[in-house]
């Protein structure tokens, strides 16, 4: 309320008149967030249960979500290829040795996280999340980063290695100036699904607005042939209150809600999920009609737990493996349920 | 040599007609903007991002269904790309694509919304940004058919006319009392009517800064205060010298004309005080039809005993000023006739409040209203001030002083009615 309680006003006394038509300039996360989730959660209930108001008119029963679509060709990348596309990079002979390299370049860039919602974004080849890169425990990895962005900008990969490749501010090259460019080497270690950032300050910051992608390490026996996909759990502050106004997998809100990621009954399916969200300490991923073996940051290649729904922090990872017994549509969704309802929901569509 | 370059420039002036001649600067400043905004102002550039300011004026919630009235109130044109009510996103429709500056679209969100509970609806712009708008109590809005416009009438007149006219039966009273007290009665008007306008200003404020701020805000309050306040000195001179000239002239078919007759100062003023306090009840039936129609007020029969006993004191304030028994060489009958009509002035504005801010509310407008009704209690406090004075001219002598206190004092004191 944004009315003193000190004035005398007769009107103010008439009741609650002056909130309830007055436009408030506020961020949707000032309000208590607690008491706002139950209210949801009743609401739902209402809705599920036939009762209410609402159920008196055929209005309010309609479609949940956003409304439009996003248009992958004006956005420069498509939610729906990203899930399948791996960055394998190039092998070189480098003094009798096999190096992989890859190339990311940091861009500036605008594009669409919900249909008519247009975000600043920094990215990694033009795309959130950036390239899924991929190598085999062991390998030599060589990543070439050039900063085409007008800020400075790092890569930081989660794994093992010497500091001087860690790519944070003031240790070894530290962060590349726009226009400048370096090269990160170090070994693929230890195998697992793990994740790469940029690291300058103000750090989530520089995390928010989209640098960051997975980086999957495969191990050298491999793993069983699956339909890999990769689940970069994200969100959007695009009003610069600190806070997501949108959460999504792979940043376009709802994307596989409107159109179904496609898989095959009784085929091994394989989820790279990374959680990369800002602002909100815990991530979930939870699937309909269906359990999943969970390996926490893909290291070990036994599953920790058979369930159907993971928490992950901020930074954290995991294997999912499914095979869908049934034809149909299936939902998965963050059971933070108010990241469902924000953009973090979408559905598999078996087929035989 | 002097002499003619004097006359030169009036030579020219003679050869264009007047009106011409005073359009010119007109003409030349149209010319200027076009060619400015042809060339998309030469020499400027825009520094920074659009700025996105959407106010939301009005709330309509129906079964399944949530309705906003929102205005562009930036300078740059707004599209609203998505609505969450609740921190989801809803399904919803728009009038308008893209609002421009001042620009309205009616935003319809698809939400099956539950009596009694509360809802932050938020419109998310092409940019991101985000517009929230409290519903605190979720509850159906009437719809504005002949019933409800019947109701809001029958309201008016409980809150308005009748407590007016109960408060105007103390004339008699106050015909046979001390004339000392009767100064005290006035300076007690004072009171009622500086408590009023103060009301009024911050009535006023409250609904300015809910409105769209492109349309001047608060300043549409001190607006509508200056506007009302020099439409009485209007008013008040034109009858003061129309009794000048008409003295001796009778006009008894006119019920409000205060100006014939012998006595007519005490009810010229009577006049003004009842049409001060009718502006002010326009404003105030204005915030019941409001708050009515958004579903928040409940009208109870405490509410409606409070309104009632709080503008009793109106009728008082109205009558004050005659009650030195001048026009007692009127006719009863017209008298009366007079009186009628100075407390329905005061009252009726009531129902047409109520009707407006049922049906047609807008905080902008609401602003201004009350800024009206300050502007016009001032006046009328101008007005009344002089006949408070004491046989030693002294205006704040202690009977005055206390009638001041008092009036200010029943008027807070019955104003507290209303918040039960």
């Amino acid at each position: 309320m944004k009315f003193g309680e000190d004035k005398i006003s007769r009107r103010k006394l008439l009741g609650t008149a002056a909130g309830a038509t007055a436009a408030l300039p506020l961020l949707h996360e000032s309000l208590p967030h607690q008491g706002v989730h139950d209210q949801f959660a009743r609401a739902a209930g209402e809705e599920h249960g036939g009762g209410g108001a609402a159920s008196a008119a055929h209005k309010g029963a309609g479609h949940r979500g956003t409304v439009g679509r996003v248009d992958p060709r004006v956005n420069g990348f498509d939610p729906q290829e990203i899930l399948r596309d791996y960055d394998r990079g190039k092998v070189v002979r480098d003094g009798g040795r096999a190096v992989r390299e890859f190339e990311l370049v940091a861009e500036d860039r605008e594009i669409e996280v919900a249909p008519g919602v247009k975000f600043a974004a920094w990215t990694y080849n033009g795309r959130v999340p950036g390239p899924t890169l991929r190598a085999t425990e062991g390998e030599r990895v060589r990543i070439k980063f050039v900063n085409g962005s007008k800020h400075p900008h790092t890569i930081h990969f989660h794994g093992i290695h010497r500091d001087l490749s860690d790519g944070i501010p003031g240790v070894g090259v530290g962060n590349i100036e726009p226009g400048g460019s370096t090269v990160y080497e170090f070994e693929a270690f230890p195998f697992g699904l793990h994740l790469y950032h940029c690291h300058s300050t103000p750090l989530a910051e520089h995390i928010a607005k989209g640098l960051y992608g997975a980086f999957i390490i495969d191990p050298k026996k491999g793993r069983p042939e699956a339909d890999e996909l990769v689940m970069v759990m994200n969100g959007f502050d695009t009003n610069f209150d600190l806070a997501n106004e949108i959460y999504a997998v792979n940043t376009v809100a709802f994307a596989y809600h409107d159109q179904p990621i496609q898989v095959k009954r009784g085929q091994l399916v394989r989820i790279y999920l990374v959680n990369i969200l800002e602002f909100d300490l815990l991530n979930s991923f939870h699937t309909h009609a269906n359990f999943f073996d969970y390996y926490p940051t893909g290291t070990k290649l036994e599953p920790r737990d058979f369930t159907d729904t993971v928490i992950l922090g901020q930074g954290e990872r995991g294997i999912l493996e499914l095979r869908f017994p049934y034809t149909g549509k299936y939902m998965f969704h963050a059971h933070v349920s108010e990241f469902a309802d924000l953009g973090w929901m979408g559905f598999f569509e078996v087929t035989d | 040599m002097e002499a003619g370059q004097a006359t030169a420039p009036r030579q020219s002036a003679q050869r264009l007609p007047s009106w011409l001649a005073g359009l010119l600067p007109l003409v030349v400043l149209g010319a200027a903007i076009a060619i400015f905004v042809a060339l998309d102002a030469p020499g400027l550039q825009r520094n920074g991002v659009p700025i996105e300011e959407i106010a939301v004026e009005k709330t309509v919630l129906r079964p399944g269904e949530i309705e906003l009235a929102v205005r562009n109130d930036g300078p740059d044109a707004v599209q609203i790309s998505q609505v969450t009510v609740n921190d989801a996103f809803t399904a919803f429709t728009q009038t308008g694509d893209e609002i421009g500056r001042l620009g309205a679209s009616t935003v319809t969100v698809d939400y099956p919304w539950i009596e009694g509970q509360a809802y932050e609806v938020a419109l998310v712009t092409a940019t991101g940004g985000t517009t929230a708008t409290a519903i605190d109590v979720a509850a159906e809005t009437p719809e504005t058919g002949a019933g409800f416009l019947g109701l809001m009438a029958l309201v008016g007149i409980y809150v308005g006319v009748i407590p007016v006219a109960i408060g105007m039966l103390w004339l008699p009273w106050i015909r046979g009392i001390d004339p000392r007290y009767v100064q005290f009665l006035l300076a007690l008007t004072v009171g009622l009517l500086a408590f009023l306008g103060v009301d009024a200003l911050l009535e006023g404020t409250d609904f300015a800064a809910q409105g769209s701020q492109a349309f001047g805000g608060a300043a549409l309050v001190y607006l509508g205060a200056a506007v009302a306040y020099l439409a009485l000195v209007g008013i008040d001179g034109k009858l003061r010298g129309r009794t000048q000239r008409e003295r001796d002239a009778m006009d008894s078919a006119s019920l409000l004309n205060p100006s014939e007759g012998a006595g007519t100062g005490a009810w010229r003023l009577a006049f003004l005080v009842a049409l001060g306090i009718g502006l002010h009840n326009l404003g105030e039936g204005l915030a019941i039809g409001s708050s009515y129609a958004i579903g928040s007020l409940a009208l109870g029969a405490t509410l409606i005993v409070g309104f009632a006993l709080h503008n009793t004191t109106e009728g008082l304030a109205i009558i004050a000023p005659v009650a030195r028994g001048e026009g007692g060489e009127m006719g009863g009958g017209m008298r009366l006739r007079r009186l009628v009509g100075l407390g329905l002035l005061a009252g009726l504005p009531a129902v047409l409040g109520a009707w407006i801010g049922a049906s047609a509310f807008n905080p902008s407008l609401a602003a201004f209203m009350f800024g009206l009704g300050a502007g016009a209690i001032a006046q009328v406090i101008v007005q009344i001030a002089p006949s408070v004075r004491d046989s030693a001219g002294r205006l704040l002598h202690p009977l005055a002083v206390s009638g001041l206190i008092a009036g200010v004092g029943l008027m807070y004191a019955t104003g507290l009615l209303v918040s039960l």
